[in-house]
This record gives structure tokens, C-alpha cells and sequence, in this order.
């Protein structure tokens, strides 16, 4: 059992119930995340990457659904959990970094207090001594000074309480950590250094990661695979140096054209036309048809299925790239119509 | 001033915020948002003010548009229909005119636009506030520049709300609304850190080219260096109030003089991950400018720091070459 995956999510589909109509904002999702990987999720808003993570925390809100698929951590469903499973699940097995630090932190309580509550529920009441001693021991972690455990909130800086929120969630030495978006508020030099004791934690506990960004430059740093959402479909999953080297969908390739960068030649950026679709109706076959250069009559009818091309490089399209990391298969559509 | 070429000439400009005080208490301390700001925009180019938030970028661009008074300094417009003046002098009647050449592009289209009118009330406001022609021109000019920002049909655009429109669009229409009195200077705060990455690149693009169209002047505010890459011709660095460095975008990147340019670089995550980056470690965080000591402004920062950062004033801007500014003792 301890030799497979430490997260195995397969076809999760999940949807929200508004007045309008379901949003299907999750669709047909599957991924394993291996022990000690981090995968990256990289889309645009309301590309389904925030509401993965919910999911895999089972922290949706009431008018979610997961209408189909099964999400496993050490074999065990999240998904058929009932609520006194999942409690010995969350947090302890899995936890969560999240998105906006200034709120994740409760404004009235000593940050250090904040740490020790979620132990004392999570791992059972502890003594004083003995809590304090971990608090301070995942201060030092995280790269705070222990001595701020008496603090409020308040009294952080942006990335100090970023910190502070990594902090609580390795409180109860998970094997996964889900970080959505943590360094998105913060400015780039505290940015870099947040990234890189994130990294640094995640190799030295050995711990997998699921990293979730806008941002394709974080990404590309923090992430030993990298998956590519689009309009809450999985459109590519591959080794990171693949996705930047071979992208096999037009939309990774659109997506990595249409990101400056500050190093290397200045090279054009290609616009992608058109806007993501409206997930109250989303179009038929290929959810990027719309917008792709390539679509054809297959693409606007059928959905593509989500495939392994080789090398553990899955790709849900009908006219991959050119540049397929398996010789064996035959190189279909040109180069860059965009 | 060179008056065939330069448009604006910032010379000495700066914003003190008072802190605490009240009715009947004078304040005794001011934040020193922008402390002495001196830089040139030629005419149809852009220029780029980067750095950290709460490094005075939104203030100084504020203080172009004359939204805040500068409490210092000046800012010397050459223009065609105004002629040479000094904005920061300017006051009643004149300031309105002169409000016709310059516009604003804010970084939220979400609240920048309001929300109980239509798009054509949005963008026909500033026509109509500054009695630029009669009510049929001034639909006709609407339509055209709805066009002209890719929102097409016009006519289907011109009388829906904001809520209708995605974030790109909405952009758009701020632009368009930027563009409708054909100014000559336009101060653009974090246009696109709003925008998805796939939306952002058009309207990155369709700024660039309505500027090369009408030969609008940018001052380019974003925290991003690889937008500002693409944006702008030449790039200033500001820290805690001050310009520390300023040179031609790419001769800035590839060369960086200041340690704090240095170090905002090194920290730039690069989308390619067979490229590795050698990031430079400086100490602290941003701290605000509350009466600053007389001493360079990053000398609590520095790596490099030495007794000369500490005991003589911030150190002036001084072109090294090339038109390439730096302020610092060490270089």
C-alpha cells in the first residue's frame, strides 16, 4: 500500500449548483500525484484549479456537488468518507496553504495559539510545553523567528503571515500539502524567498505537493510536473521540462508563447483570440475549439479523451503538436498558426 | 527642455502624507510617498515605473494626473494645444483643460467602472465634461474608438453595463474611455495585473498600438518587470520614494547597476525551467518612509553598504553612460 501513489484522483467531476444552472467546474479530472512529487496546476480563473483543491479537501462549499470519480489518499476514498473519517483525513494527511494569507489567519488570536489549536483538535490535546516546543520548531521551519508566536496577525508582514500559514499547515507532518496561489499577493523578492523554502520543505520532508498558480514562471519553478487546466478540463499532464520543451496541446503552446519573461531574447508574445467559455454552457467536443487554430469537425463534436502519448505524457486532444516524445506516434498537426 | 522631443519633465517632484494629526493637532510626521522624483518622458514613448508596493509608483502617477497636489516640485508639460507649462501650478479653469491631455487607465476594471451606467455613458463622460462637440459627434466618436479597442460591433457594446463584460473588455472600455479626448499622455497603473495571461498579451498589444497610432506618451506603473519589458522603452526602479535607477529596458535587465535593481531582478521566477537563476539575497522587507534619515534609503538593506551610504544624504541620480541613471555611492 505505502509503494503506490499518495493521491490518486480519477475522473472527478464536480459541479456548482447556481440560479443560472450547474457550472460544470470540474470535469472528468485524473491525476496521481506520486510520494514526494509536486505537481503544478497551472490555468486561468475559473479554469477548475481552485475548485480541485476544495475537492481534494472535501472544504466545498454547500452548493457544490461531486457528481462523479473518487479521489484516494493511501487507498481510502475522500470522496464515500463519511465526516468522522474525513476529520482524521484533513489536515493530518492532507493539508492546505492558502490563497489569501491575510484572511486564513484569525485576526484575534496569537498566531502561535492559532497553530496550537489546530494541533491539540488534529493530533489531540498536548501540553502546553510540548506545543509551544513544535510551534516554535515550525517557526524555525518556515523561517520565523519563534519569538513571534505571541504575535497577532496583525502584526505580520504579508509574507510573514504566508509563513505563518505554511507553518500551521505542516503542523501535523502531512504527506500532502496543497498550496494554492500562496505567494500571489507578494511582492517578488518576498515572493522568491517564500518559494524557495517552500521547495526546500517539500524535498527535505519528502512531502508531495500540489502547487496552484496563474503564474507559469512559479510554476515552472517549484513543480517536478506540471498540469494544465482549461476550462475545468485537464488539458495536459507531463514532466515539467516536457511541458516547456514539447507542449502537445495548442493551449499549453498558447500559454507559454503568451508569457513575458525577463531573461533570454525578447521574443513576440502571441495572442490567444477570444475568452474562456462560460462553464454554464460550455461548448461541445473540445472545450477550447472555440479558440484553437486547429479545431476541426471532430474537435467542435467529440470530446477528446485524455491520453498517455508516451513517456507519462498525457495530452486530451485531437491534433497534438507536433514534437510528440513518442517516435512511435505519427507528427500531425504543423507549427504555429497562431 | 528639449522642446521638439521631451513631453513631460519631472524635475524635484514630491508628495509628503502627514501621519496622525487631526483638527486642532498638526501632524509632526509625513510619509515621504515621492521624495524628489526627477525624470523625462519623450514624446510617444513610455516609460516604466517598477518596484515593491509601497514604493511611491501609484503616488507619482497620481501626481501627473494632478488626482493628488504634489507638496514639491515640478512637472513641465510641451504641449501642441497648451504650450509649455508647469502642471503643478496649474489651478481652475486651466487644470480642466489641461485635463483633456492627459488620462488614466486604472488596474482594476472591476471597480474603475461604474456599475449603474452603460459603456457608452462611461466613455462618452470625459466628451461631454469638457463640451467636446455635439451629442451626435460625440456617438459617433464613442463608436469609433469601441471599435478601435476590439469591441465590435459598437453598437452592440454601447448600452450594456459593466456586469456584461468580462475583465478584458472591461479594460477595453477603460482604454477607450482613456482615448476618447485624444490625450497626449496617458498614466497607466497596473493595467493588465488584473487580466488572465491569454487576455492580458491584447491588451498589451492594443496599447502599444494605439500609441504608435496617435502618439501617446505612457507612464507605465507595474510591479512586473517582464510586462514592463514589453511595454516601455526605457525603465525607472523606485525605492521607498526615490528613483535608484533608470536606463533603456533592455540595457536595465542585462545590466543592472543598483543593488536593489539587482536583487528585484535575481527574484524574477523565469518560465522555463531548464534555466536556473543565482537569486541576490537582501535583508528585510519594505519598510515605510516615515521622515527618513538622512542617509541612502537602502542603506538598511544593502549588501554593500559602506559609512559614506550612511552619513551623507540618499545619494543623487547620475548617468553613468549611455543615459544610464543610478544613485548609489558603491557603483
Amino acid at each position: 500500500m505505502m509503494n503506490g501513489p499518495a493521491l490518486s484522483v480519477y475522473n472527478l467531476t464536480m459541479h456548482y449548483g447556481t440560479r443560472q444552472g450547474e457550472v460544470s467546474a470540474v470535469d472528468g479530472v485524473s491525476f496521481d500525484l506520486a510520494r514526494g512529487q509536486s505537481l503544478g496546476i497551472v490555468g486561468e480563473s475559473g479554469c477548475g484549479k481552485t475548485s480541485i483543491a476544495f475537492s481534494l479537501m472535501r472544504l466545498l462549499p454547500d452548493n457544490a456537488r461531486i457528481k462523479d470519480g473518487y479521489i484516494l489518499i493511501n487507498g481510502r476514498d475522500i470522496v464515500a468518507m463519511d465526516y468522522d473519517e474525513l476529520l482524521k483525513v484533513r489536515w493530518r494527511r492532507i493539508a492546505m496553504v492558502f490563497q489569501a494569507a491575510m484572511n486564513a489567519l484569525n485576526p484575534v488570536h496569537k498566531v502561535g495559539q492559532q497553530i496550537i489549536e489546530a494541533m491539540d483538535l488534529h493530533l489531540g490535546v498536548m501540553t502546553t510545553e510540548e506545543s509551544r516546543e513544535r510551534v516554535a520548531g515550525l517557526f524555525d521551519l518556515v523561517g520565523l523567528d519563534p519569538a513571534l508566536m505571541d504575535r497577532y496577525p496583525h502584526e505580520f508582514s504579508g509574507g510573514m503571515r504566508q509563513r505563518a500559514v505554511i507553518a500551521m499547515a505542516l503542523c501535523c507532518n502531512p504527506e500532502i500539502i496543497i498550496a494554492d496561489e500562496p505567494t500571489t499577493a507578494l511582492d517578488v523578492i518576498v515572493q522568491d524567498r517564500i518559494l524557495k523554502r517552500i521547495r526546500t520543505l517539500q524535498i527535505e520532508l519528502n512531502m508531495a505537493m500540489i502547487y496552484i498558480s496563474h503564474d507559469i514562471a512559479v510554476i515552472a519553478e517549484v513543480s517536478d510536473r506540471i498540469a494544465v487546466m482549461y476550462a475545468g478540463r485537464m488539458a495536459e499532464l507531463a514532466d515539467a521540462m516536457d511541458v516547456f520543451k514539447h507542449p502537445l496541446h495548442p493551449y499549453t503552446y498558447a500559454l507559454l508563447s503568451a508569457f513575458p519573461s525577463i531573461k533570454g531574447e525578447r521574443r513576440a508574445l502571441m495572442t490567444l483570440p477570444g475568452e474562456p467559455p462560460d462553464l454554464l454552457n460550455p461548448p461541445d467536443g473540445c472545450r477550447f475549439h472555440p479558440r484553437c487554430p486547429y479545431a476541426s469537425d471532430r474537435c467542435r463534436a467529440e470530446q477528446p479523451p485524455f491520453e498517455d502519448l508516451g513517456n507519462d505524457h498525457f495530452v486530451a486532444c485531437w491534433h497534438p503538436l507536433a514534437g510528440t516524445p513518442s517516435p512511435s506516434r505519427p507528427r500531425q498537426a504543423a507549427q504555429g498558426v497562431f | 527642455m528639449d522642446t521638439q522631443r521631451e513631453l513631460i519633465e519631472v524635475q524635484g517632484l514630491k508628495k509628503h502624507f502627514p501621519v496622525g494629526g487631526g483638527l486642532l493637532k498638526r501632524a509632526n510626521s509625513f510619509i515621504h510617498a515621492v521624495d524628489g522624483v526627477d525624470f523625462t518622458i519623450p514624446r510617444g514613448s513610455s516609460l516604466g515605473l517598477v518596484g515593491e508596493s509601497g514604493c511611491g509608483k501609484t503616488t507619482t502617477g497620481k501626481l501627473l494626473s494632478r488626482l493628488y497636489e504634489p507638496t514639491e516640485g515640478h512637472i513641465l508639460v510641451n504641449d501642441e494645444t497648451l504650450g509649455a507649462v508647469d502642471l503643478a501650478e496649474l489651478k481652475g479653469r486651466q487644470l480642466k483643460t489641461f485635463r483633456r491631455r492627459v488620462q488614466m487607465i486604472f488596474q482594476d476594471p472591476y471597480e474603475s467602472l461604474n456599475p449603474r451606467r452603460t459603456i457608452y455613458d462611461t466613455v462618452v463622460e470625459p466628451l461631454a465634461v469638457q463640451h467636446v462637440g455635439d451629442p451626435m459627434e460625440r456617438e459617433t466618436r464613442v463608436a469609433e474608438l469601441l471599435e478601435l479597442v476590439g469591441l465590435t460591433p459598437a453598437t452592440s457594446f454601447m448600452f450594456r453595463f459593466p456586469h456584461e463584460l468580462s475583465g478584458g473588455q472591461r479594460q477595453r472600455v477603460a482604454i477607450a474611455r482613456a482615448l476618447v479626448i485624444d490625450p497626449a499622455f496617458i498614466v497607466a497603473d497596473e493595467p493588465t495585473s488584473m487580466l488572465d495571461v491569454s487576455i492580458r498579451i491584447g491588451v498589451m498589444e492594443l496599447m502599444q498600438d494605439l500609441a504608435a497610432r496617435f502618439e501617446v506618451s505612457y507612464l507605465y506603473i507595474t510591479h512586473d518587470l517582464a510586462v514592463a519589458r514589453y511595454m516601455c522603452q526605457e525603465i525607472a526602479v523606485m525605492y521607498l520614494g526615490k528613483i535608484v535607477e533608470q536606463a533603456e529596458t533592455e540595457e536595465l535587465l542585462a545590466n543592472p547597476l543598483h543593488p536593489y535593481t539587482q536583487a528585484l531582478i535575481s527574484a524574477v521566477p523565469i518560465p522555463d525551467p531548464a534555466m536556473s537563476r543565482e537569486s541576490i539575497e537582501i535583508k528585510g522587507g519594505v519598510a515605510q518612509p516615515i521622515d527618513p534619515p538622512h542617509r541612502c534609503r537602502f542603506y538598511d538593506r544593502c549588501p554593500i553598504a559602506d559609512t559614506i551610504c550612511h552619513d551623507q544624504d540618499h545619494p543623487p541620480l547620475e548617468d553613468k553612460g549611455n543615459g544610464h541613471r543610478v544613485a548609489c555611492y558603491k557603483v
